[in-house]
């Protein structure tokens, strides 16, 4: 039950073979046995999963609902949930409890979907191995002494182990599409302002962008088809409306023109990573489709702009968990400035504090021109890169990661190292493409994902190539065994 | 590139996070590692170039002038730390 | 030494928008705490911030009203410092790119002569909440009603030289932005705050001195005061061979003094850059054009149209016009009296004594412009003269009822029957028969000073109510003989 797609529960609800009820029923029986392992939730939210459930069922008996209602999700925890603990993976936010609902999950709650629980996350997404999350490490299901990745670590660890059908993520600088790579499952990073930024607890506003986690592109296009679209509440939502992510599924890949950056394929990747990658690739000409070598000049300039404009946007953002509305306020403060320094230092883990630190720095007076502006300069070269190839080719595909899943505290030592793996997902946001992660086969036993990087806007076509390689494989249906056995 | 220790302070002052001098030298190292990282920018020329700051460009979108929203103080309070009379209160402000 | 000043202002204008700059809220003074905050206003996470049409297109009507050039291009930018009535962390301002950018204002001073100001620029921001500072457990109270309130910050250049200057700039910008309607002007509420930027150097020299900041001086009166205070501290400093200090500093009318502000010395480095979470202004030729079409009628518009419509003096025009609701006042009251002279003489003469005395404004006034407009009707009708109108002005400012209700009820009506005012004036004439005797033998010249003795004794008679115009030449008749 647990491994079914959304289609095809959705239609076991309809036909009564199944009730919402008792599919929330068999997620919470397997969360309650396999999150203990995997540390993939912060909050299960039982009651309200029943709950919502009920009313689902009550829906489908009067012949409502779309294909989400009754189906159980979860969401990231940087996504406000009205009356749901809502952490953002830090301590600073361990009793903040929202009056308000983010667009995504209003969208996804409306359809009639459940909500199972909120999943762990790199404290304020910042992170590549959900190792710096204040709830502790989520474990990779794959192998539990690997990471998850991150930052939508628990999201992607719960869809992996089946611990719910889909789940939400947020992808600033790859943390929806390398945590699904690392866990074998379907990810969608949507084109930046296709999907409503309220509610999300901001990273860097200008590179945020929430997105399907599922086991397959149709599972993700059934989650798109609900939450993209336009919403008055965010000024850099899109006004540009919104396809029908299900109707293109089907179309042939005859004639699609897939371009190999040259870049991608460097020093760096893992040979066994590539092999993975080229066996995809190959597959593809099967299916009709012309490959042809581009190149992405500027790709190694994403890391340096990447890690000034996040940290520069997250400096800031983060300002307000001050400890005077919400959140954690540090014991007797005093002063106003103890109070903001102690609250700051004890509510904000290391690489939180780290990266406020960098992006104060990097706006600074007298440094804003060589860091800032520079790295928005470099922005957009990198953009143009992005521009001039897909003026060329209809998608481009490559790698998510250099490497498959690495252990638990095997690179904490050297965080820069960690950041120099996040080289083919960042250019991405900085050019605010949409792009998936896709299970292609796998490498010593670890999944590896191929990367489909599309035109703005062009997510239609991202979930329709990424069904047709999942007509034809099976990548995406392979299970770990300790979600097996459960 | 590298920053000293008096640097991270004031740096940690102006982002308002206290630092031990433990915190301030671990923090000098991997502060001065990530912006040797981005120091590689510099190499480029980017002369004439426009900064990017958003990915698509659009422009400002203009909401109609009315309220759209009643009170909810209660709500909001309930998540603050210390409250009194409707107001949100801190240690002692001195102008 | 001989200093001269040298000031800029940075006025702080709230608009007069229904909702706040970036949320739905309500704008208001004086509601209950934090009872007027969504989550943007409170800088809750996740919250994100759309911008108000209407105080876009107040900036732009300020921006028409300065001969400014319009920013087409805008861009907010994120302005970053800790403080517990900013809930952000940063304030939402414009920096690079503001809504207005250069323009100028003329300004007429007391003595007549006109100088000019430049404005360097006016650009949109929200403004904070306020913290409270009773005692609440020995902590501060932050109320964030005002939080993301809108207000246009508008930048004079240091262009101006003496305090009556700055009032007169102050009272200038008050006067266009409560014409335009896109500011209550209400100081005592915060509608209008002034930072005042001032420096002294000797005169002839070139180069600029220290300069201070005085925050948020919030009336005409301060405005001047707190300007002659700091000019005589920053001179006795100066004299005796110190320095001034780069410094902000907080004006207190009970003492009548500056005082540096040290918390706000915290070596500032704001962290400008463009907010993320919103995107450029780009406004159209049309939307700009259009908007300068529909401008009201400006304060020195109106003065010139006054002039030239009601044959008022420059004086009378500069004062009847520097605020739109006595402008509007004297054209309503006029409308009634059509005459613009003796109008404009009883609304800037003794309506505006009596709006003094209680320290009220036009608005305000217990005589509506009609009731003036009635009154005054009665003086043009003869049915009362100037002196008596004075008494019934003060009746209905007492609320006894409309001029025509007062003057029946006290039977102030002018006696204009020639027979009656014939026989008054030969028993006065009987019963100053030496003062007549003197009369017909004087000179004409002197004849002329004389007549008023007798026109004295008549009034007094009739207890003011005798229509001079039919006294006058009755009088010179009979004294005639």
């Amino acid at each position: 039950m647990f491994e079914q797609s959304i289609s095809v529960l959705a239609q076991k609800l309809r036909n009564k073979d199944i009730s919402s009820v008792e599919l929330t029923r068999t997620f919470l029986d397997r969360i309650a046995k396999l999150n203990p392992l995997l540390n993939s939730y912060i909050t299960i939210s039982e009651e309200l999963a029943l709950q919502q459930a009920q009313a689902a069922d009550e829906r489908l008996a009067n012949g409502q609902g779309s294909s989400l209602t009754g189906i159980p999700v979860a969401h990231k925890d940087l996504f406000c949930t009205q009356g749901t603990l809502t952490t953002c993976g830090s301590k600073m936010l361990h009793n903040f409890i929202p009056p308000y609902e983010s667009t995504v999950t209003q969208r996804i709650k409306d359809a009639g979907a459940v909500m199972l629980g909120k999943t762990n996350m790199d404290e304020f997404a910042m992170g590549s191995s959900n190792e710096n999350s204040f709830y502790g490490a989520v474990k990779n299901p794959w192998n539990l002494d690997t990471v998850p990745g991150g930052s939508s670590g628990g999201s992607a660890a719960a869809v992996a182990a089946g611990l719910t059908v889909a789940a939400t993520g947020t992808d600033t600088g790859g943390s929806i599409r390398q945590p699904a790579s690392f866990c074998g499952i379907t990810g969608l990073k949507p084109t930046y302002g296709r999907v409503s930024r309220f509610g999300m607890i901001a990273y860097a506003s200008s590179l945020d962008q929430g997105g399907p986690m599922a086991k397959s592109a149709e599972d993700c296009a059934h989650l798109m088809q609900t939450i993209a679209g336009f919403d008055d509440k965010d000024s850099t939502c899109s006004e540009t409306p919104k396809d029908d992510y299900l109707a293109n599924l089907d179309t042939p890949l005859t004639g699609l023109k897939i371009g190999l950056p040259k870049e991608y394929f460097g020093d760096g990747l893992d040979p066994k990573v590539a092999d993975v990658i080229m066996t995809a690739v190959k597959e593809f000409e099967k299916l009709g489709a012309t490959v042809k070598e581009i190149s992405l000049p500027n790709l190694q300039l994403s890391i340096p702009s990447y890690y000034v404009i996040a940290p520069s946007e997250a400096s800031s953002n983060l300002s307000r968990f001050d400890g005077v509305r919400f959140g954690h306020r540090c014991e007797d403060p005093k002063d106003l400035l103890d109070m903001y320094m102690r609250t700051r230092a004890e509510g904000f883990g290391r690489e939180v504090q780290k990266r406020i630190m960098v992006g104060t720095y990097a706006l600074s007076e007298g440094y804003y021109d060589a860091y800032y502006l520079k790295a928005q300069k470099i922005r957009r070269l990198i953009k143009n890169d992005f521009v001039a190839a897909l003026s060329e080719v209809d998608v481009i595909m490559g790698p998510v990661a250099p490497t498959t899943a690495f252990g638990i505290g095997s690179k904490a030592d050297d965080p820069v190292a960690m950041y120099l793996e996040d080289i083919y997902t960042l250019s991405v946001n900085l050019a605010g493409i949409p792009a998936m992660s896709v299970p292609a086969g796998f490498a010593d036993g670890m999944p590896v994902g191929l990367q489909i990087m599309g035109n703005y806007f062009a997510e239609a076509k991202l979930l329709n190539v990424a069904h047709q390689f999942q007509q034809h494989t099976d990548w995406h249906l392979q299970t770990p065994t300790m979600a097996k056995g459960a | 590139m590298s920053i000293d220790k008096q640097d991270v302070q004031k740096i940690a002052h102006l982002a308002r996070l206290a630092l031990t001098e433990e915190d301030a030298v671990q923090y000098q190292h991997s502060l001065s590692s990530v912006l040797s990282l981005v120091e590689q920018m510099q190499s480029v020329n980017t002369d004439g170039v426009e900064p990017l700051s958003n990915p698509l460009e659009m422009t400002q979108r203009l909401r109609e002038d009315v309220v759209t929203e009643g009170n909810h103080r209660e709500e909001f309070l309930a998540n603050a730390p210390q409250t009194e009379a409707g107001l949100f209160l801190v240690p002692k402000v001195i102008d | 030494m001989n200093w001269e000043v040298v000031i800029g202002l940075e006025i702080h204008t709230q608009l007069s928008t229904k909702s706040k700059l970036f949320s739905g809220a309500a704008v208001g003074f004086g509601a209950e705490p934090n009872t007027q905050t969504t989550l943007v206003d409170l800088g809750m996470p996740g919250a994100l911030p759309v911008l108000n049409k209407e105080a876009l297109r107040m900036a732009v009507m300020f921006g028409h009203a300065i001969n400014a050039e319009i920013g087409m291009h805008s861009v907010f930018a994120r302005k970053n410092y800790f403080y517990p009535d900013l809930p952000k962390g940063y304030q939402t301002s414009q920096m690079d790119h503001p809504i207005v950018g250069k323009g100028y204002l003329d300004v007429m001073l007391d003595d007549g002569s006109t100088s000019r100001i430049g404005i360097t620029r006016a650009h949109l921001e929200e403004d904070a909440g306020k913290s409270l500072h009773e005692d609440f457990q020995g902590m501060t109270g932050i109320d964030l009603n005002r939080s993301s309130t809108p207000l246009l910050e508008i930048v004079s250049e240091p262009d101006i030289r003496s305090a009556k200057e700055a009032v007169a700039y102050v009272k200038m910008i008050h006067s266009i932005v409560t014409y335009l309607g896109i500011c209550d002007g209400n100081m005592a509420e915060g509608s209008m705050r002034c930072d005042i930027n001032l420096s002294l150097r000797p005169k002839g020299q070139k180069e600029y001195g220290t300069r201070t900041e005085i925050k948020n001086v919030n009336s005409f009166r301060f405005i001047e005061k707190a300007i002659y205070t700091e000019i005589e501290r920053q001179a006795d400093i100066l004299e005796d061979g110190g320095r001034i200090v780069q410094e902000t500093r907080l004006y207190d009318p009970d003492k009548n003094e500056t005082r540096s502000m040290r918390s706000k010395e915290d070596a500032n480095d704001y962290r400008y850059f463009p907010c993320p979470d919103l995107l450029p202004i780009e406004l159209t030729e049309e939307y700009v054009d259009q908007i300068k079409a529909n401008l009201p009628e400006l304060p020195n518009q109106k003065a010139a149209r006054f002039q030239e419509e009601y044959k008022l003096s420059e004086y009378d025009a500069g004062v009847l016009s520097a605020s739109r609701a006595m402008a509007d006042y004297f054209e309503q009251a006029n409308s009634l009296v059509k005459d613009a002279k003796l109008t404009a003489n009883w609304v800037m003469g003794e309506l505006s004594k009596l709006l003094n005395q209680e320290q009220l404004e036009i608005t305000q006034s217990p005589v509506s412009a009609k009731a003036l407009g009635e009154l005054l009707s009665r003086v043009l009708d003869n049915t009362i003269n100037g002196k008596t109108a004075k008494d019934v002005l003060q009746a209905m400012w007492n609320g006894e009822g409309s001029a025509d209700e007062i003057i029946e009820a006290k039977g102030l009506k002018q006696v204009t029957d020639t027979g009656a005012i014939e026989i008054m004036i030969q028993e006065i004439l009987d019963a100053n028969a030496a003062q007549v005797e003197q009369y017909r033998a004087a000179d004409p010249d002197k004849q002329k000073k004389m007549i008023g003795f007798f026109v004295g004794q008549v009034m007094k008679a009739s207890q003011g109510k005798a229509n001079p115009g039919i006294v006058n030449p009755i009088l010179a008749k009979m004294l005639k003989g």
